[in-house]
């Protein structure tokens, strides 16, 4: 009795709760698939999602897929050794240094991007340096490199968060037991740390990788229009061409892209965390 | 006794500009079983990690088996640890905790899986190969510590309050395992513990610890009965450590009544301090006492009687099989051998130099 009624105010107060979800992700996510599966007829049809095999669009999601990939790879290889350096700091100099990586992400997301942009133009800060010292401009805005390079900058703290975490709360005398049994640096950090910080590795590939898969605003700036990814084609769909059975068509392939990488990391996590959960 | 495996030469150690060690020299010989005793805070766990090779000195020398090794990496040192929480690697099953080591000096298969076996063996946890360290007991994961670090075949194992965490019942059987492990494997130990039990039941050579000086090194029946000073007669067992008059050999006053005792050579009419083991209180009638006193407190410990027993307003605290009740007028007797004289310290520096001489 006494139970129930305890169940039923935590209820009440979840209400708002449900009501947040109900509105605004499970209503909208019906609305993506009844667009997505239905033709503009109103019959329902896969040749929305089907659309997706049209050249253009193939080539913006393998694209896509791609600069993700290499943007995921980068941060990894930019925020794992940094992370090992800070963990292995004086606690104090640590939180600075963390503070001042956090920093950025307090500004506007758009902001830093166009600030890579004024910075990256043929015109721009870069190039107006590198001639005034006599080097040759480079061409720098409009590729996918340039993208990729804004993706890293935006995002490189979603990596770096979820492995310092992971990485900081390895016991350091596990550390010191792998030293003791003889291993050296890297033997200690193959066999211990790497397989110790695996789930903080894998919250870390998925909050880079969906965002970078998704991302149109990045690639409007960086890209300028002339690298297509697809999360701009959806973009456009919706903005410009007003086919929202064909936007929710292609935005129901790439949430199935996402849904594989959030499977794949779950499968990994539980193998490379073993008995830790 | 056997020869020197282990010299620490003028060890000094601070921590931001805390010292914690401060000139210390220790002796360790080949297969004992040496223990740091002392308060948290003593030193007792720096030394320990100077040994492994986890903190570096910022004066001094280890000297192993003749060679300098201060500078020496852990991963290059012939002695393994067995660390205070354990320390097994949650990723990996127990066969592969204990092959770790192995591996890594690249055995064979067949070398590794014979040393798993042996070692399991060892520590009575047959079967346990494919476990993972996460669905282990406490007092399992410690055997499988102490088997990991085996396998090695270290010249020297470390053992940093490794039964801490474990209930009164499990810590007395591991302390008889050790003691079985240690006389079976013929290795040194050395061992830091707080708890003076586990001290005094375990070791060959106790190294009593404070504030980085070492207070008295010696046998544990050397340091339960003979303790040099007040800190560790205080910090070994109960005891009544009171002030007192050395008046002239073989005669002390506490409080103004003279005691019979057997030491000799503390000058005439000298402060010093004296300690009194409550078991070695003899509760007699009033008229057979030294002093009489009344008792103030009766506390039933399973073996004994605790007496507190008040005399001339100092509390003196008495182990006995027999009960006084509460209110009765008793007599005091000590026999001569049972009084331990000590030098007063003047100082917390004296009391680290007393050591010395």
């Amino acid at each position: 009795m006494k139970n129930n009624r305890r169940a039923n105010s935590f209820a009440l107060f979840g209400m708002p709760y449900y009501f947040w979800a109900i509105a605004f992700i499970i209503i909208p996510l019906l609305l993506v698939l009844y667009y997505g599966l239905t033709s503009e007829a109103g019959t329902i049809s896969l040749e929305n999602v089907f659309a997706i095999a049209r050249p253009a669009h193939a080539k913006a999601l393998f694209l896509s897929v791609l600069l993700s990939v290499g943007c995921t790879v980068v941060c990894l290889l930019l925020a794992y050794p940094l992370c090992l350096i800070m963990v292995n700091r004086q606690k104090a100099q640590n939180s600075f240094l963390l503070f001042m990586l956090i920093i950025p992400m307090w500004m506007n997301f758009m902001l830093r991007t166009y600030a890579w942009q004024s910075l990256l133009e043929k015109h721009g800060v870069l190039n107006t340096f590198l001639n005034t010292i006599g080097l040759p401009s480079l061409h720098l805005i409009n590729t996918p490199g340039a993208i990729i390079f804004g993706m890293v900058y935006d995002f490189l703290p979603f990596m770096i968060l979820p492995i310092y975490n992971a990485l900081q709360k390895i016991d350091p005398n596990l550390i010191h037991a792998a030293h003791d049994l003889g291993a050296g640096f890297w033997q200690t950090l193959w066999k211990v740390i790497l397989p110790l910080s695996m789930p903080g590795i894998i919250s870390g590939i998925t909050m880079v990788f969906v965002p970078g898969l998704t991302t149109f605003v990045i690639s409007a700036l960086l890209g300028g229009g002339k690298v297509l990814l697809i999360g701009n084609v959806i973009e456009q769909e919706f903005t410009q061409a007003y086919d929202w059975h064909l936007g929710s068509g292609l935005s129901l392939v790439l949430l199935l892209f996402i849904v594989i990488n959030m499977i794949l990391s779950s499968v990994f996590d539980r193998e490379g965390n073993g008995g830790l959960l | 006794m056997s020869r020197a495996l282990i010299e620490l030469q003028h060890i000094s150690k601070s921590y931001d500009g805390k010292p914690v060690l401060d000139d210390l020299e220790l002796t360790i010989h080949e297969n004992e079983f040496v223990t740091l005793l002392g308060p948290s805070g003593c030193g007792k766990t720096t030394t320990l990690r100077i040994l492994g090779g986890f903190e570096t000195p910022d004066e001094g020398h280890v000297i192993f088996d003749g060679k300098d090794i201060t500078n020496v990496p852990p991963n290059k040192r012939q002695l393994n640890m067995v660390f205070q929480n354990y320390a097994l690697f949650p990723h990996m099953t127990i066969a592969d905790n204990i092959a770790f080591g192995l591996k890594i000096k690249r055995k064979t298969d067949k070398y590794i899986q014979d040393k798993i076996s042996y070692a399991l063996n060892l520590v009575g946890l047959q079967g346990f190969e494919k476990r993972m360290p996460g669905s282990l007991s406490g007092g399992q994961q410690q055997r499988i510590a102490i088997a990991r670090a085996i396998v090695n075949e270290p010249h020297v194992l470390l053992l940093d309050e490794p039964l801490g965490a474990l209930d009164l019942k499990l810590r007395q059987d591991m302390q008889y395992e050790l003691i079985r492990l240690k006389n079976e494997l013929g290795i040194t130990f050395v061992y830091v513990t707080h708890d003076q039990q586990e001290a005094l039941t375990m070791s060959d050579t106790i190294v009593v610890m404070n504030q980085g000086y070492i207070q008295q090194m010696g046998s544990p029946e050397t340091i339960y009965n003979e303790p040099e000073n007040a800190f560790v007669a205080d910090f070994i067992g109960d005891s009544n450590l009171f002030p007192a008059t050395f008046v002239r050999d073989e005669l002390i006053e506490i409080d103004g009544r003279p005691f019979l005792c057997v030491d000799k050579g503390f000058g005439q009419n000298t402060p010093v301090d004296i300690v009194i083991r409550p078991e070695d209180v003899i509760i007699t009638t009033p008229d057979k006492g030294t002093v009489t006193g009344v008792v103030t407190d009766l506390i039933f410990q399973g073996v004994h009687y605790e007496i507190c027993i008040d005399v001339n307003g100092r509390e003196w605290v008495c182990h006995s099989t027999e009960a006084s009740l509460v209110g009765t007028m008793v007599g005091i007797a000590v026999d001569p051998f049972n009084i331990q004289v000590m030098n007063k310290p003047e100082s917390e520096d004296e009391e680290a130099a007393a050591i010395e001489k």
